[in-house]
């Protein structure tokens, strides 16, 4: 199938939403489809064989911040001949209603088109109040894909309409192996944790205080931590006697990343609340760590209640310690868990994914008539008419 | 010297002091009343610039994208509240910058048919954001000045009048205004 793919944020700054359409991009060529994105992009940047750039990003404020985003004439125009020169079965725009090539390229063109929704927000007062151009771009979009609960919400309650639900997925290639980081384990005492150090959600405190109880019974036990925060505030909570048994990496890189998950005999995920899909767990468990996560339905759900990884009840400190002691205590058990999570972390793999999205576009494209053409109606803006257009 | 002479000079000094107080206040009012007309002014001048980007927002002669980041921006500082606004005035000249800025965009809108008075009207209207801000940040500072003075505060010749904030926005103009002139 040939997929043209559009991005909305530069290609040269990482963010979730370019790491989403990157993975997909690379899964779908992988399973054999022809895929080409496009994206805002400097023009001397480094892009992948199969990204066009859409001319440079700006950075505006939209949405209570700033965006760096792709618009005007000599966006659309690149867009256009994207679009000409794709010839592709089906469209897909991420995030079509911010003002950026997304909604450039569902204007400009014809034919089956499917949307990608990743924001969920609460005030979007913008989006109603410019419904005539929006809605004009986004009527013509035939299949809806929602990243999460929140974004499907966000999008029932601001645009009416539903959209399916496929969540992101996970490289899992991309974590299997990995080289651990140097003074760390796996050497039978580290317990990891990766996330925000200052968002109480994500349940840090909760894994200090555990630490706190086990750690003066078991002199080689010792925690690291990765992620955005203050690291004094972290440590404040823990005795100054433990301290040095604690260390702070703060945030890390992609490669960081996947060393820290080797780096652990534990990988510890003590959220109270609100993940609807546990994206650091699965890579922990592509990493083949063994995970001991809170009971919440979504990590219940990703651990297949408990067979790929250890539970503890959520928010309980003293379970947290149990279960964690007993774990380090039994490296038969961790490696029954590591072997089953790399099995069930594979249902989470992009490829995995990439396959429900390649059955929206099947859905779409079926009743269609042919592929997507530029519209057009659109071809020429009114102003530049008088001069022949996009001759410029 | 007599009593007469005393009380006669004492009266004198009062007669003195009232005429110089009531100059004063007169003087403090006078201040106000000026904060006042400039404060609507700099209101009008940022009410009519939404306006006229309003406009330029649905005039068809811009593409989608760009015609939604306006839009956006203008929505947002036509409903901020009072403590947002200057927030959102400084993200509208910042979009209206963004957006005014492309590569030959004055050429293009100037071949639409709204397009010359467009440009002309936003031109004019962002220039008067200027203007009424800075004049408005003048009646700011000497209204704030007359009203720290000893007697203003001793006999509180500024009544329950609160002290004015200025008001500090990003209001730079395109850069294409400053090459056109």
């Amino acid at each position: 199938m040939r997929v043209g793919m559009v991005c909305p944020y530069t290609w040269d700054v990482p963010g979730g939403v370019m790491a989403h359409v990157r993975d997909l991009a690379e899964a779908l060529i992988a399973d054999g489809h022809h895929v080409s994105v496009i994206a805002p992009a400097a023009d001397d940047a480094p892009l992948p064989f199969y990204v066009t750039s859409a001319g440079r990003a700006v950075p505006v404020p939209f949405n209570g911040s700033v965006a760096r985003l792709a618009f005007g004439f000599l966006s659309a125009n690149r867009v256009r001949k994207w679009l000409r020169e794709g010839r592709f079965d089906v469209l897909h725009v991420h995030e079509p209603a911010v003002p950026s090539v997304g909604l450039l390229a569902c204007w400009a063109a014809r034919g089956p088109i499917v949307a990608t929704f990743h924001a969920s927000f609460q005030r979007s007062r913008a989006m109603s109040v410019s419904a005539p151009v929006l809605h004009t771009a986004l009527e013509k979009i035939s299949g809806r894909i929602a990243v999460s609960d929140a974004a499907r919400k966000t999008l029932v309650e601001h645009m009416g309409g539903d959209a399916v639900l496929i969540p992101n997925g996970v490289t899992v290639g991309r974590y299997a192996d990995a080289e651990p980081l140097p003074g760390w384990g796996p050497d039978g005492g580290v317990i990891g944790f990766l996330g925000r150090m200052d968002e109480p959600r994500k349940g840090l405190p909760i894994l200090l205080d555990a630490f706190t109880r086990i750690a003066p019974d078991r002199p080689g036990l010792r925690l690291l931590i990765a992620g955005p925060g203050d690291a004094g505030d972290v440590l404040a909570k823990v005795p100054a006697a433990l301290r040095d048994r604690v260390g702070i990496l703060g945030m890390v890189s992609e490669q960081d990343k996947a060393r820290a998950y080797h780096s652990v005999d534990v990988f510890c995920a003590p959220n109270t609340h609100g993940e609807s899909f546990g994206i650091v767990l699965a890579e922990a468990m592509a990493a083949g760590a063994p995970v001991l996560a809170s009971d919440i339905p979504a990590f219940n759900k990703v651990l297949g209640e408990g067979k790929a990884g250890a539970l503890f009840v959520t928010g309980d400190a003293a379970s947290l310690a149990r279960e964690a002691a007993a774990l380090i205590d039994d490296p038969a058990r961790r490696a029954t868990l590591s072997a089953e999570a790399r099995l069930a972390v594979r249902k989470y793999d992009w490829s995995t994914v990439a396959r429900d999205v390649v059955r929206v576009y099947e859905t779409v494209t079926a009743v269609a008539a042919g592929g997507v053409e530029e519209e057009q109606a659109t071809r020429v803006p009114e102003g530049a008419r008088a001069t022949g257009g996009e001759a410029r | 010297m007599t009593a007469t002479t005393v009380i006669l000079v004492v009266g004198v000094l009062v007669v003195l002091a009232a005429v110089y107080i009531s100059w004063r206040a007169g003087r403090l009012d006078r201040l106000h009343i000026r904060l006042e007309t400039a404060r609507a002014a700099l209101d009008a001048a940022l009410v009519r610039r939404a306006a006229v980007c309003m406009e330029l927002a649905a005039s068809r002669a811009l593409d989608p994208a760009t015609s939604l980041l306006l839009a956006a921006a203008t929505h947002e500082a036509r409903t901020a509240g009072p403590e947002e606004r200057e927030h959102a005035e400084s993200d509208l000249s910042r979009a209206l910058r963004a957006v005014m800025d492309q590569e030959r965009f004055r050429e293009r809108l100037a071949e639409t048919p709204a397009g010359p008075d467009l440009v002309a009207e936003l031109d004019t209207a962002v220039t008067k954001v200027i203007y009424s801000r800075r004049f408005y940040n003048n009646a700011v500072g000497v209204t704030r000045q007359a009203q720290r003075r000893w007697l203003a505060r001793t006999l509180r010749l500024a009544g329950h009048t609160e002290v004015p904030s200025y008001f500090e926005i990003d209001d730079d103009e395109p850069a294409s205004f400053a090459q056109q002139s």
